[in-house]
């Protein structure tokens, strides 16, 4: 069952990333291009699901088990550190230059478009090589 | 600054969507949603592995279920050189790993609980991004 769940989970983000078209780069970019002309649909997105994730997240996170797994598993890092400040400078950086973030990329495969094939393949090279840091330090 | 492409209403509709895939993967399967954990993951851990797989593909099949229904086109518009696409797909891979999260893990899922770490990752790679926009127009 739990699996019936991932895979609807996946489509219906999916649907959600095309209708929101935060599939296209270039509405992307046009919101990270709020000095010149900027669109600020993005932020819509992010209202539109945390309206609906926040409130519910309040609700069941008191629940003691999820329907279809043993137990509720998240990483409840709370750590301020420079690993999240570089992390997510390199993620911005790598986000502003061409306007893919890893959800619309994956997703835009659909549209057998080769640069989103391009940019992921290589950024699942950089999940690669990350991970090979993780297990050695 | 002038305010252009503004689609209010497909946005928020689009975005509510995803967060109800959020709020259903959570309650019923436990997990939170963030794209690029669940993609590494899937490469790299076995932990899960069929889970992931899943929801990759469900990931690839929501834009074509929604072609199926609206009998429209998606259109894209995406950078054509492959250095710029080959940089960018580096760091966006090694930076949401080491900073343990993108726009949907940080921004939606960690921001909806609250999480501090989650919102100064998403204000950095916010500002960094608008930052990088920016230098690119300059050139």
């Amino acid at each position: 069952m739990s699996r019936f769940v991932s895979l609807i989970s996946g489509i219906i983000f999916g649907v959600g990333l095309t209708v929101s078209q935060m599939i296209n780069p270039a509405k992307v970019l046009g919101f990270l291009n709020i000095f010149d002309e900027w669109d600020p649909s993005l932020a819509f997105v992010m209202i539109g699901a945390l309206i609906i994730s926040s409130p519910f997240f309040q609700i069941f996170k008191s629940n003691k088990k999820p329907f279809f797994a043993d137990s509720f598993s998240y990483s409840n890092n709370k750590e301020l550190n420079k690993k999240l400040i570089i992390g997510s400078s390199l993620f911005g950086a790598g986000w502003g230059l061409v306007g893919l973030c890893p959800g619309p990329a994956i997703a835009s495969l659909a549209l057998l478009n080769i640069g989103s094939l391009f940019f992921v393949i290589t950024m699942f090279i950089g999940f690669y090589i990350s991970n090979l840091f993780e297990t050695k330090s | 600054m002038n305010i252009v492409n503004f689609t209010p209403v497909s946005s928020f509709t689009g975005g509510l969507m995803i967060g109800l895939a959020v709020i259903l993967f959570f309650v019923l399967n436990g997990r939170l949603i963030g794209i690029s954990g669940i993609a590494s993951n899937f490469l790299n851990s076995k932990k899960n592995r069929i889970d992931n797989f899943l929801f990759l593909i469900g990931l690839i099949i929501g834009p074509i279920i929604y072609k199926f229904f609206t009998q429209s086109e998606i259109n894209i518009s995406i950078s054509n050189s492959f250095i710029l696409l080959t940089i960018a797909g580096l760091l966006v891979g090694l930076g949401t790993r080491i900073s343990g999260g993108c726009t949907s893990g940080h921004g939606i899922s960690g921001i909806s609980r609250f999480s501090l770490r989650s919102i100064i990752a998403t204000l950095t790679f916010m500002i960094v991004g608008i930052i990088t926009v920016l230098i690119k127009n300059i050139l």
